[in-house]
């Protein structure tokens, strides 16, 4: 079997402002927030009351349909505010630091020689077990089922998306140690997708299956690497981590103690010195967005990249799974003739006065407006061009509104996540909610046939 | 303060009333609107639905412009050649004329105008009524209906049928995106069946032909697929049919002008390219098939269906409305195949079906429209195999990995 990956179909999105390769360190914070909605069909099951005391690594609460998954305290701290919204849900978690650092202390584990059931107890004990997602339904994985794979992209081909080689440099034995304790949860492989490159920090990565990946996004999401690998049946289970996750999972094996470390790229054209951050999972975003300087005050926070992130506010905090803090313009503004004069500042998957196709290198600052109002799908054609998955996305979309689980199933649904349609979202003319209409669909198979 | 600003507050006011789906329809043609993108995908293209639309208005102008100089032109000739006066045409010398154009404007105009008034006024009740924005589809059917006419359809014929095409070929599917059938054809069938005097026959295609008949100033107004399908022989040359100087629909006559929007819109991206070309292809393979059966002699000139049978393949295309419909109404996103693999079989039906339809059904020799409406009809059959085919590898691999 072949060795590399090659999409055609896809699209890289140019945009002004990557992150500069120089790491600062992020002033200090003074609250993290974990919020559950990060954990997608997770409720909430508190194990402290407002005002308790926690150390790092500290469970915080656990999962209502699995006891055994805890989530943990980034911080040492007192948890002040338990704040919660519609139908008492619970939203935020507040901690605030005490600077003090003492952290949960874990036995050091020898990931070669432990057995599964040990390495799994481990993660789950230690709050690891969050980082793990599954697919179909790409939600934290199942604590009761096996997977038949474990996907790793150690290519992220986002817009503005941090570059693994650097944000994970130093990192490799940690990687490496999570690596090997998973092997063993697994009854099939471990796929590890990797961009070509001469100082991967993958380059010495075993026990895995390699594939060098190339081409345009979505070439690194781990959905176009699993389709093109070893697509998902139905009845079958994989596991899909990300490398920055990796880390942190090593590390604990290693040295016993959570280290929710990020070293995220703090991005886009509203920020002034864009580079590389060291802070932590939850921070608060003022703490690097300032620091690297925000231009104007008109700007959309995004906590993750631009396809896919969550809107933030600028008191709000790192979300649970990102790694890169972006900041673009607001496009809260009306644009005379903006729908049949030429455009040469805006990218666009046509050529209906549209100039985008005749610079493919140039970088655009894109804002958030919608160019256009929601419709009814009309145009065909489009999706297919930046969708490089065996499946046809129009009438999988269309399944999922109509919510016909049949046909959803025998479309595919149990192979992507709501990532894999950023793109059609991007380049759609009817403007509709892709990524919104997949998480719906999925959630709807889950509660149907889980 | 501005216009921007003012438009601003009206639309806020209006927000949450009846008629706010009618006033953004109008404040949207000037602004862009400042709606942001929420969780999902912050960034968006900035092709939206109009700026689709509007390309296939800025591709069908020409033919329209062609269509009120050809209208005129075809009037004069006509007048011309019932007194005994032969016309050679040429571009400058008789074609762009002011009278031309005066006499065609009165003519295409007024249907311009009714179906976007009548058209538009329709959408607008839905919008309001079921509550949501105007959706951009009729802008480009609008253009397509006074294009398919005859010149001397009545305007309150074209009225009611522009009334039953939106509301039957569009509205009670939900509006644009949700009909099955290609509204602009939906409208011209309409007319076929309820008005068939009207819409087939020789007196329609040139302004002034019906009033002047059985007067000494009879003119003909035949179309050219009329005459081969009469069997008589066609005084029009290659360079008259290609550019478009004959009688037919105001704007199926210039091939010419039609291949350039085609080639406008396939560069564009917005009309696919696999069904133009398949169409093509599909309605050379029938036009071929005919000739070979004239060449083999199983088909002689005593035959009714000899004249179009015996046109050759090349000529099929560049003549009636084939190219027009092609082009401009096969490529329909919604009424059309929705998978690139099924766009080639639809494009292909379409062409072949076209042909067929021309040759064998003489009293009326317009096949293309009658071919697109029914390969609507077929798209969704289409697409159902072409989607199976992925359905049935996934089980398949699925199989595999139980076996």
């Amino acid at each position: 079997m072949s060795k590399d990956i090659k999409i055609k179909k896809g699209l890289d999105i140019k945009l002004v402002g990557e992150a500069e390769k120089t790491l600062a360190e992020a002033p200090k914070s003074r609250t993290y927030v974990i919020k559950p909605s990060d954990f997608h069909l997770v409720t909430p099951k508190m194990l402290f009351k407002e005002g308790a005391s926690l150390k790092a690594g500290e469970p915080l609460f656990f999962a209502k349909k699995d006891e055994s998954i805890k989530f943990v305290s980034p911080v040492s701290g007192t948890l002040t505010e338990i704040k919660r919204g519609a139908k008492r849900v619970i939203t935020h978690l507040v901690i605030e630091a005490d600077g003090k650092d003492t952290t949960v202390e874990f036995p050091t584990l020898d990931v070669a020689t432990a057995n599964a059931e040990a390495i799994k107890a481990r993660m789950l004990e230690s709050g690891l077990w969050p980082f793990i997602k599954q697919r179909p339904y790409d939600i934290i994985a199942s604590t009761k089922t096996t997977p038949d794979a474990i996907f790793i992209s150690g290519h992220n081909s986002a817009p503005l998306a941090p570059d693994y080689n650097f944000s994970l440099k130093g990192k490799e034995a940690y990687i490496q140690a999570a690596i090997t304790a998973l092997s063993k949860l697994t009854s099939g492989k471990i796929y590890l997708g990797v961009a070509k490159a001469a100082d991967s920090v993958f380059a010495n990565i075993s026990e895995v299956e390699m594939h060098t990946v190339s081409g345009p996004h979505p070439s690194g999401n781990v959905g176009t690497q699993i389709n093109k690998i070893a697509p998902i049946n139905k009845g079958e289970t994989v596991w899909t981590i990300a490398p920055e996750n990796l880390a942190i999972i090593g590390e604990l094996f290693l040295t016993g103690k959570f280290n929710p470390e990020r070293v995220i790229s703090v991005a886009g054209s509203g920020v002034k010195a864009p580079k590389y951050y060291r802070t932590k999972i939850g921070a608060e975003v003022s703490t690097f967005a300032y620091s690297a300087g925000v231009e104007g005050d008109n700007v959309r926070m995004i906590s993750g990249n631009v396809l896919t992130g969550a809107q933030v506010a600028a008191d709000g905090h790192l979300g649970y799974y990102h790694n890169e803090f972006t900041v673009i313009p607001e496009g809260d503004d009306y644009e005379l003739f903006g729908w049949n004069k030429p455009v040469f500042n805006k990218i666009s998957s046509s050529r209906a006065l549209t100039f985008s196709w005749l610079f493919p290198n140039k970088k655009y600052d894109l804002d958030t407006n919608t160019n256009g109002e929601h419709r009814a799908f009309v145009v065909t054609g489009n999706y297919e061009e930046v969708f490089p998955l065996d499946i046809y996305p129009l009438q999988l979309l269309k399944a999922c509104m109509v919510q016909d689980l049949d046909a959803m199933e025998a479309l595919g649904m149990y192979e992507v996540a709501p990532e894999d349609f950023a793109l059609t979202e991007f380049v759609c003319v009817s403007k509709q909610p892709h990524q919104a209409i997949i998480r719906k669909g999925l959630d709807l198979m889950h509660a149907e046939i889980g | 303060m501005g216009l921007k600003e003012k438009l601003h507050g009206i639309k806020e006011d209006f927000k949450g009333k009846k008629m706010a789906p009618a006033f953004n329809a109008l404040h949207t043609f000037l602004y862009t609107p400042n709606e942001t993108t929420h969780n999902g995908s912050h960034i968006r293209a900035v092709d939206d639905l109009k700026r689709t639309m509007n390309t296939v208005i800025m591709a069908l102008v020409p033919v329209l412009i062609w269509g009120i100089f050809n209208a005129g032109y075809q009037h004069y000739a006509a007048v011309d050649a019932a007194n005994g006066v032969i016309r050679e045409a040429s571009l400058f010398g008789n074609f762009f004329t002011w009278d031309n154009f005066t006499m065609g404007a009165i003519t295409v105009l007024p249907l311009v105008i009714v179906s976007y008034a009548v058209g538009l006024a329709v959408e607008f009740v839905f919008a309001v009524i079921k509550g949501h924005e105007v959706e951009e589809g009729y802008l480009v059917t609008g253009m397509l209906v006074p294009l398919i006419v005859p010149v001397d359809i009545p305007l309150w014929m074209l009225a009611v049928a522009v009334i039953f095409g939106v509301v039957i070929g569009k509205e009670v599917f939900g509006g644009t995106g949700m009909n099955i059938l290609n509204p602009a054809l939906t409208i011209r069938a309409f007319l076929f069946f309820a008005y068939p005097t009207w819409m087939s026959g020789d007196k329609v295609w040139v302004h002034g032909a019906k009033e002047a008949v059985g007067t000494p100033d009879a003119i003909s107004g035949e179309t050219i697929l009329g005459s081969y399908a009469q069997n008589s022989s066609v005084v029009y040359d290659f360079t008259d049919k290609f550019f478009g100087f004959i009688p037919g629909s105001v704007g199926e006559t210039s091939t010419f002008l039609i291949l350039l929007g085609g080639l406008f819109l396939m560069f564009t991206k917005i009309a696919s390219w696999r069904i133009i070309l398949s169409a093509i292809v599909g309605a050379a393979a029938m036009g071929l098939i005919f000739n070979g059966v004239v060449d083999a002699g199983w088909i002689t000139e005593s035959s009714k269906f000899y004249g179009l049978m015996s046109t050759p393949y090349w000529e099929h295309l560049i003549i009636g409305g084939i190219a027009f419909g092609i082009v401009y109404m096969a490529t329909d996103p919604v009424s059309g195949a929705q998978t690139n693999t099924g766009k080639y079989w639809y494009g292909f039906l379409i062409g072949f079906i076209s042909i067929m339809i021309r040759v064998f059904n003489p009293a009326y020799p317009e096949g293309v429209f009658l071919a697109i409406l029914l390969m609507n009809v077929f798209a969704p059959t289409i697409d159902h195999y072409v989607v199976q085919a992925n359905v049935k590898k996934r089980m398949k691999r699925l199989k595999l990995k139980t076996a």
